[in-house]
């Protein structure tokens, strides 16, 4: 080989040097396509803006991913939230108490024997490819629900009681039961176009997702929908309660808080969800903003602190190996006793909760309970020792309480790994109740599920969020809900299984003058504290936050404070009003950001690239 | 030379006719021997292949938790349902019963349908795999080449002032969090923090409303800061790789030859020492190459990137068995070709090995 074709001036150099060249070459072409672009491409949007001048879009920023858009599938809150938005249910809860209101119903009303329900239907709602909605497409919704075992997927437990179901006439619903049952005005099932869904051959797998617009009568319409990116919706101008304010609504994912925080803060989106609720820290840092609003309302969950009762089954076979000395009552009574309530609404919450005492909400002013005064369980460390000395849990020597079979007590705590607030309030307890003499071990897992089914556990950190009609959340505690062998798996919360819980919990469900049911559910809460199997610690509120610059009103619910997103009913989307200010700014700068970011994206490369060429030939010179 | 100086006076006395195979001999036997190799190692992948298969059914059925219980826990569901649920989804058979129906199904390309999404898990992953690919496709192009560009250099000027700072700059980048990088240039970037505009979108793979070539021009531009964040905490790998596999050949003699020849440094260093240098790199690259198909959890979540990395995330809290096994076989599987790609590439850049 000849030296001087290496060196350099002939061929083999060139080749060589081709890569280097290349990336400059291509950075710098990259670079004068995006700046040619950036003219041509500039016209086309505006022309877009312009036509879209002044349309107002209200933009959810939202995390959890859809499950399925079909009603008959739906289970989670982002999907049944979108569900309420495109179809109208039977009845709605009104904003302001949560009492049920009409929906596609305008009135229902009980046969004297009870066992009969007669709905009369709106004649004015009307599906969005104008087809009127009638009294036979809310049969069939329901007749498709008692017969088809995928249709029954997500709310089949709705149409478990249900006899028969016809439709008269086509302002006549009828819906004959088995048994008696009061919440025949919260029954929360999307009803469906027949004429649309009779098509569908297998209802378990058929997720309403393919075709656009999606035939719906509620107050929104779904016009486009890619999973994990977006839910885009436009409101229904003929919707019977009058069409929503805004010109567009989409549900934007947002898979970190922290960037869906940043997002609102610049105005890429006008809602964040507090689903799960804002931290303390987002929080705060939002407040300083005075063009956004943070909404610390009042929450629908209860957080509370669970015993196991001894777990046992329905056939009376008992299992798990909850400790011997809870299924006392003041040793139940006594623990709750030395849980400084106060401390973790200011501590633990950071003051986004409200103290907790019975077991509905507040927010559900109808239901919720207080304890009589006499009753109350309050902080005082030195009666809970006095409790714990009269039920024969005293000290040893060691200052340490023993249990009947003459060990130390050690409570099991089971706390989930991914809530931080278990975690935290588990700190708590170890100091409280190792003040008592009493240890704890937490335990903090993944998935509590398992431990939890199978009753091995202390205690438990547990919580649910309430419907306006209480029924599920007062269900879970009755024995009926037991599993039916220690094998099975019940709806039971935590095993509680009491005669007089039981009793009270009938007659509610059988009572249909609301007033008198209202009283029996709160004789049913005031039973389940005086068990102590059931310690609400707190009620947290929903944080969420959303832009003042952007929506100028929306409702809550409660209206006088409530929250925003996963409401019952429709009513914040629907009558969000948008800001008549300065919004179009936003969009402009929004489109000019796409080019100037993708030209900087590429004056980056392309100065990589030169930056590189340069060194080289620098390295090259130098050497030669 | 000697070497084959001898045998060729030794076939002297069988005649000319042996000379043929003499000749071709070697490379007769090379490629036969390649062929073995080659066959060798495509067996050891189909194994490989059968073994993920088998371990991905019986892997994830050691997670705590009933994918029943979990879908339909905190709401209000009859025995009746709980026991649909369990017959829809074939959890009521006998284990070995669940695993011969997944083998034949798996075996004819079905992987099941999701349990939480009720579509098939094959649509699942092809909706969300172009995606991934993009991102990590786009990352692992450009911090391979930064990599192997700044290593190369890196160790060329070893221990210089440009050294030690890429070295060392590569190396705090490597170190950070992925996600912390992420959101820091989310909230610098795209937010926008006293003189720098928010010039970048703060999240997802498009603004929803644009088609044609403003939807191209609009996913280019979701794309720019989740890539920068790969990019940066990645290109430390290849660039170390690199570096110290080309400070190894450095010393070798063949490199002095080559200058004594009167080669500019430049082309020693292109010519000759990089090429050798450049196995373990290529055996990285395709490392990186399998494990681009994975996504990346941690950035596709911060950028809300609708990737296979969040899928496989969801797919495991149910855990959603059917999804979970079909993510794992792809996942597995792209490991398991990039590595027998790599492999087969070996001999054809170092004859030395596959001998």
């Amino acid at each position: 080989m000849d030296t001087q074709d290496l060196d350099g001036r002939g061929h083999p150099r060139r080749a060589a040097r081709t890569p280097l060249r290349l990336l400059a070459a291509a950075g710098a072409a990259a670079l004068t396509v995006t700046a040619g672009l950036a003219t041509p491409l500039n016209p086309a949007p505006q022309q877009a803006r312009a036509e879209e001048e002044g349309k107002k879009v209200l933009t959810v920023a939202v995390a959890q991913s859809v499950d399925s858009l079909s009603p008959f599938l739906a289970t989670r809150l982002v999907s049944t939230s979108i569900h309420r938005l495109m179809y109208e249910y039977l009845t709605n809860y009104d904003p302001k108490d949560n009492h049920a209101i009409p929906g596609l119903a305008t009135k229902w009303e009980p046969s004297a024997d009870k066992l009969t329900w007669t709905y009369t239907i709106r004649s004015n709602s009307k599906w969005s490819d104008g087809k009127g909605a009638t009294a036979e497409d809310a049969a069939w919704t329901f007749n498709k629900m008692m017969t088809d075992e995928g249709a029954a997927t997500a709310n089949g437990s709705f149409v478990a009681n249900f006899r028969k179901v016809t439709a008269p006439s086509p302002t006549k619903l009828v819906i004959e039961l088995k048994k008696p049952q009061a919440t025949m005005a919260a029954l929360d099932v999307p009803i469906v176009p027949k004429h649309v869904w009779e098509n569908v051959d297998d209802f378990s797998k058929f997720n309403n997702d393919k075709t656009f617009p999606i035939v719906g009568n509620g107050p929104f319409v779904v016009t486009g929908y890619k999973a994990d990116s977006f839910v885009r919706l436009k409101p229904n101008k003929s919707f019977w309660r009058g069409a929503p304010k805004f010109d567009e609504l989409v549900f934007r994912y947002y898979k970190d808080q922290d960037a869906a925080v940043a997002a609102l803060r610049k105005g890429e989106v006008s809602f964040v969800a507090g689903q799960p609720a804002l931290t303390p820290a987002q929080a705060a840092s939002l407040k300083g903003d005075k063009n956004i609003k943070v909404n610390d309302a009042p929450g629908r969950r209860f957080y509370a602190l669970a015993t196991n009762p001894g777990a046992r089954a329905k056939n009376g076979d008992k299992f798990g190996d909850g400790h011997e000395s809870l299924l006392n009552q003041k040793v139940r009574q006594a623990l709750f006793m030395a849980v400084d309530r106060k401390t973790i609404i200011d501590k633990v919450f950071q003051g986004h909760a409200v103290e907790g005492e019975g077991y509905i909400p507040p927010r559900f002013s109808t239901y919720a309970w207080k304890p009589t005064d006499g009753q109350k369980l309050s902080y005082e460390p030195e009666k809970a020792a006095e409790l714990l000395d009269q039920a024969g849990y005293k000290k040893n020597g060691d200052g340490k309480r023993v249990g009947k079979d003459g060990k130390p007590i050690n409570y099991r705590v089971l706390c989930h790994a991914t809530d931080p607030q278990d975690k935290a309030v588990g700190k708590y307890l170890e100091e409280w109740w190792g003040a008592l003499g009493i240890g704890v071990t937490l335990n903090c897992l993944d998935n509590v599920t398992d431990p939890w089914l199978a009753g091995e556990y202390d205690l438990a950190f547990d919580g649910w969020s309430v419907n306006p009609d209480p029924d599920f959340v007062l269900s879970i505690h009755t024995c009926a809900a037991l599993p039916a062998t220690p094998k099975d798996t019940g709806a039971t919360d935590n095993f509680i299984c009491d005669k007089k819980y039981d009793d009270l919990y009938d007659k509610q469900l059988a009572e249909y003058d609301p007033a008198k049911r209202a009283d029996l559910v709160k004789q049913l809460e005031s039973r389940l504290y005086d068990t102590g199997y059931m310690n609400v610690m707190a009620y947290p509120n929903a944080v969420e936050a959303y832009r003042t610059d952007q929506i100028k009103s929306i409702t809550t619910m409660p209206e006088a404070a409530g929250n925003i997103y996963g409401q019952d009913g429709y009513w914040s989307w629907w009558s969000a009003t948008p800001a008549a200010a300065d919004e179009a700014s936003d969009d402009e700068s929004s489109s000019t950001g796409v080019v100037i970011g993708i030209v900087a994206g590429v004056v980056v490369l392309a100065g990589a690239g030169v930056f590189f060429t340069m060194r080289r030939r620098a390295t090259a010179e130098d050497r030669e | 030379m000697t070497a084959e100086a001898t045998p060729s006076l030794v076939d002297k006395t069988d005649g000319p006719a042996e000379a043929g195979p003499s000749v071709r001999g070697p490379r007769a036997r090379t490629t036969t021997a390649y062929l073995r190799y080659v066959a060798g190692k495509l067996g050891g992948a189909a194994v490989s292949l059968l073994a993920v298969l088998v371990t991905s059914f019986f892997l994830f059925r050691l997670i705590p938790g009933d994918p029943v219980k979990f879908m339909t826990g905190g709401r209000q569901v009859s025995a009746e349902q709980l026991a649909s649920y369990r017959r829809e989804f074939g959890l009521d058979l006998p284990l070995w019963q669940q695993f011969t129906g997944y083998c034949g199904k798996a075996l004819t390309g079905d992987l099941g349908t999701s349990y939480q999404f009720r579509t098939p898990v094959i649509d699942k992953i092809t909706e969300a795999l172009p995606n991934t690919l993009l991102l990590t496709g786009t990352a692992f192009v450009l911090y391979t080449a930064l990599g192997i560009v700044i290593g190369t250099r890196s160790a060329w000027r070893n221990g210089g002032a440009g050294d030690r700072l890429n070295t060392g700059l590569a190396l705090t980048l490597y170190s950070i969090p992925s996600f912390w990088l992420g959101l820091l240039l989310i909230i610098v970037f795209s937010v926008g923090m006293g003189p720098i505009p928010g010039l970048f979108p703060t999240g997802g793979m498009e603004s929803g409303n644009e088609e044609g070539f403003a939807y191209v021009l609009d996913v280019a531009h979701h794309l720019i800061l989740p890539v920068i964040t790969l990019v940066a905490v990645e290109y430390g790998q290849t660039l170390l790789v690199t570096r110290s596999a080309l400070l190894d050949e450095m010393g070798s003699d063949y490199l002095t030859t080559a200058r004594a020849k009167g080669l500019r440094d430049d082309l020693v260093r292109r010519r000759h020492a990089v090429p050798n240098a450049m196995l373990p790199t290529v055996t990285l690259i395709f490392i990186n190459l399998g494990r681009t198909v994975a996504g990346v959890i941690l950035v596709e979540t911060v950028f809300s990137w609708p990737g296979l990395g969040g899928l496989f995330y969801q797919a495991l809290s149910v855990p959603d068995l059917p999804l979970v096994q079909g993510l794992f076989f792809i996942f597995a599987a792209a490991v398991i070709v990039m590595n027998t790609l790599a492999d087969l590439i070996y001999p054809l850049l170092d004859p030395r090995v596959g001998r």
